[in-house]
């Protein structure tokens, strides 16, 4: 287990590497510079600006230095916002992405187990066929969607209230967090719903719940303590990809609703080629995933001891 | 007991009857059965349907509704489908002299009826006022409100008149003047009016915008319907519909180009993995997982941001190069596994056997048996395509404007999602419609291809 934790991580490790580089020089590539704005410089300002973000250096050097800097967790000065530096951006803004994810997992994960065993539990009766599809539904509709109309939502209910029920955008409460991260984790719950159902179903007519029912055991029984305990190993083998569908969702939720999270920056850096930006969140996104799934696939292995040996 | 008495007769073998040798029914390829299998399946027949209106909607749609979907229509933005579209004709604008026709003004009134040319207002004087300021509002200000958009200012007491032309919309307009003390602040006396004004058109501009053949066919007064936006426009005044199917053109391209260039490119390379085998088929897999662990999305974005799209491109093609190179691996993880276990199957070493050389053995029996496979991991990938063009599109990283995608439009359309939500809902609509009918047709085709992959239900 160790030793299998160990290789995982190392290869988590050159992963991240390759993510650095390949992004390094993919900003390098950009047609223009990072000074090609729109404010004309003087030769003068311009080479000393160069001086200062080190842009006058060959290529080789540059990367030498960015790698040397990341390997210090030293991410560098953003370009558009002079004093800040990307470290302080995502010091500040990801634990507000990362709080919205965790609920939004936590909401995907609760709902998708619940429905997903009342499916099972009344097959191909209307509770069945009424879940399944809101599933379908929840597969198909793109989250900036989802976003929208929960806003849309939030306002009408408002307007016919005639008081603020749940704030309609922004952050800081609890009342701030909970659409948007239902919402975030909407697309995720409906995946997990069917493959929870499929799971239950398959489970169903395993030898273990017959020999249960045989022993005499009341129905409730069996079915907490062997058909859902085993049902949801399944679930957990997702979460590596669930987590990455939600970390990119949050993109456009904390952008529909306003929230100051990670998410919102790297697209407002993107869309303002802020280079050190795009450098710095892309690469911590990047091995922030890539830990991710490696956690949760150790995490699988602890849990069930059959996928262990691989 | 008693004894059975044989006879000769006993031992006669069965008389073998000619018809069990015979095949009944007339024998059935692979894709014949497998087309069978769909048909009887009520949801993917319903989603083939539904594959099949999106295909005419964007192919034959556009030589139907033939309305150019750059072409903005001024006088009717932002309009929801089913809007009133009367305009009444009237003589081209002639300047105003102030002159008002009322036997007695009180307060703010409106000096002639108010038309989308002109509102003409005049009003009243206010107590110890030294001037006026004029102002319009979309909403009635209450007490203490800012009174809106500031028109006219006048230090003059006499000229109480003001004839608004800027940008007038069919719709109600709040209207309110306040009194200015001798330092041009305002004093708190106020007169406030609330009027609709009604669409109207002349001549020359219904002409113009070819809704009558000559001018001269019109007299004030007639009444025109302007032109028809079966499911409205947007923010621009582009009709909806005309944008939609060229935006289908745009999203279902991505859509499908990228899956089957990836999905070719991971078939030859999880091929020649599957088939070489060895050292090669290591090599070839370890780079493969380093592909599949870089995320998606962020080298998507990042891939689009070093592709530099240049004003006037649509940057489709790097949106569809960049998928080709993020998502070939699951095809070719897919194949090779496929390919390694049907290397081990009988007909191919009786396929050897009979001289077939690897490449013969390869295109001949090792793709035509992974051809299912193929065909439903590919129409999977058609909606995860379509999502992440929708996405791409939608942060602003994707397709450029002004060239429409259901991504971008969906981009456009949230902007003014609370006034008009017309111009989000469709995009987002044809959206999950294509997705849904992409994810339904796959499962069918997983169950009627695929007797090891069939989803248990």
């Amino acid at each position: 287990m160790l030793r299998y934790s160990l290789k995982r991580l190392l290869q988590g490790l050159v992963t991240v590497f390759f993510i650095a580089t390949a992004t390094f020089f993919a900003m390098h590539s950009v047609p223009g510079d990072p000074l090609a704005s729109d404010k004309a410089l003087t030769e003068r300002i311009r080479a000393n600006l160069e001086a200062k973000y080190g842009l006058d250096q060959p290529l080789t050097t540059q990367y030498g230095i960015f790698l040397g800097n990341l390997l210090q967790g030293d991410f560098g000065i953003s370009y558009t916002q002079e004093n800040r530096r990307v470290n302080d951006i995502i010091r500040e803004h990801f634990p507000v992405s990362a709080t919205l994810g965790i609920l939004a997992i936590a909401f995907a994960g609760l709902g998708g187990v619940l429905w997903g065993a009342l499916t099972a539990l009344y097959r191909n009766r209307l509770p069945d066929v009424l879940i399944m599809l809101a599933v379908i539904l929840g597969i198909s509709v793109p989250s900036f969607v989802f976003a929208a109309l929960g806003q849309l939502l939030l306002v009408q209910i408002n307007g016919v209230l005639g008081f603020s029920v749940l704030p309609v955008a922004g952050w800081g409460t609890v009342a701030h967090m909970l659409v948007p991260s239902l919402v975030l984790g909407l697309g995720t719950m409906a995946y997990l719903t069917r493959l929870m159902r499929s799971s239950m179903l398959e489970i169903v007519g395993s030898d273990f719940v017959r020999t249960a029912k045989s022993k005499g055991l009341p129905a409730r029984r069996i079915f907490t303590h062997h058909q859902l305990r085993n049902a949801i190993l399944p679930v957990v083998t997702v979460l590596g990809p669930a987590i990455a569908a939600i970390t990119t969702g949050g993109f456009v939720v904390e952008m529909v609703f306003a929230i100051p999270g990670l998410g919102r920056y790297f697209v407002q850096a993107v869309q303002q080629l802020d280079y050190t930006v795009i450098m710095g969140t892309t690469v911590f996104y990047g091995a922030f995933l890539v830990f991710m799934v490696i956690v949760v696939d150790l995490l699988y292995g602890w849990i069930d001891p059959r996928v262990r040996l691989e | 007991m008693a004894e059975t008495a044989f006879t000769a007769d006993d031992f006669q073998p069965a008389a073998a009857t000619e018809s069990a040798q015979t095949v009944s029914r007339p024998s059935l390829s692979y894709w014949q059965d497998a087309w069978i299998r769909l048909k009887a399946n009520r949801r993917a027949l319903f989603s083939l349907y539904l594959v099949i209106g999106l295909s005419l909607f964007t192919l034959i749609g556009p030589l139907i509704w033939t309305v150019d979907p750059s072409l903005q229509d001024l006088e009717q933005i932002s309009q929801p489908p089913g809007a009133n579209r009367d305009a009444v004709v009237v003589m081209p604008h002639r300047p105003w002299d102030g002159t008002v026709r009322l036997p007695e003004i009180r307060g703010l009134e409106l000096a002639e009826p108010a038309t989308t040319q002109s509102v003409r207002l005049a009003w009243a004087p206010l107590p110890n006022a030294a001037g006026y300021r004029l102002y319009r509002n979309l909403f009635p200000a209450g007490e203490g409100q800012a009174l809106g958009l500031p028109l006219f200012e006048t230090a003059s007491l006499n000229e109480r008149h003001f004839e608004d032309r800027l940008d007038l919309k069919p719709r109600t307009y709040h209207y309110s003047v306040a009194a200015l003390d001798t330092q041009g602040r305002m004093t708190g006396a106020v007169h406030r009016l609330e009027l609709a004004v009604a669409r109207v058109v002349t001549a020359q501009e219904a002409q113009a915008m070819g809704l009558v053949a000559e001018a001269g066919q019109l007299k004030p007064g007639d009444r025109i319907k302007l032109r028809a936006h079966p499911l409205g426009t947007d923010y621009l005044g582009r009709d909806l519909l005309a944008r939609l199917m060229a935006g289908a053109r745009v999203s279902l391209f991505i859509g499908i180009a990228a899956p089957l260039l990836f999905i070719a490119f991971g078939v030859i390379y999880g091929a020649a993995a599957g088939f070489l085998g060895g050292w090669a088929d290591q090599a070839l897999m370890r780079f493969s997982d380093f592909v599949v662990a870089l995320p998606f999305l962020l080298f998507m974005i990042l891939l689009r941001v070093a592709s530099g799209v240049q004003p006037g491109e649509s940057g489709i093609t790097p949106m569809v190069l960049a998928m080709v190179l993020l998502s070939w691996p699951a095809a070719a993880r897919l194949v090779r596994g496929q390919i390694l276990q049907i290397r081990e199957e009988g007909y191919i070493s009786a396929s050897r056997l009979l001289g077939g050389g690897a490449p013969y053995l390869v295109l001949r029996h090792m793709i035509p048996n992974t051809l299912g496979v193929i065909l439903v991991t590919m129409t999977f990938a058609v909606p995860t395509a379509i999502f992440t063009e929708a996405f791409l599109s939608f942060i602003g990283m994707g397709v450029a404007p002004p060239t429409p995608s259901w991504g971008s439009m969906c981009n456009e359309g949230i902007k003014t999602m609370l006034t008009t939500p017309h111009e989000l809902i469709f995009p987002a609509l044809f959206i999950s419609v294509t997705v849904l009918a992409f994810n339904l047709l796959g499962d069918g085709l997983r169950d009627a291809l695929d007797a090891r992959m069939r989803s248990a239900e």
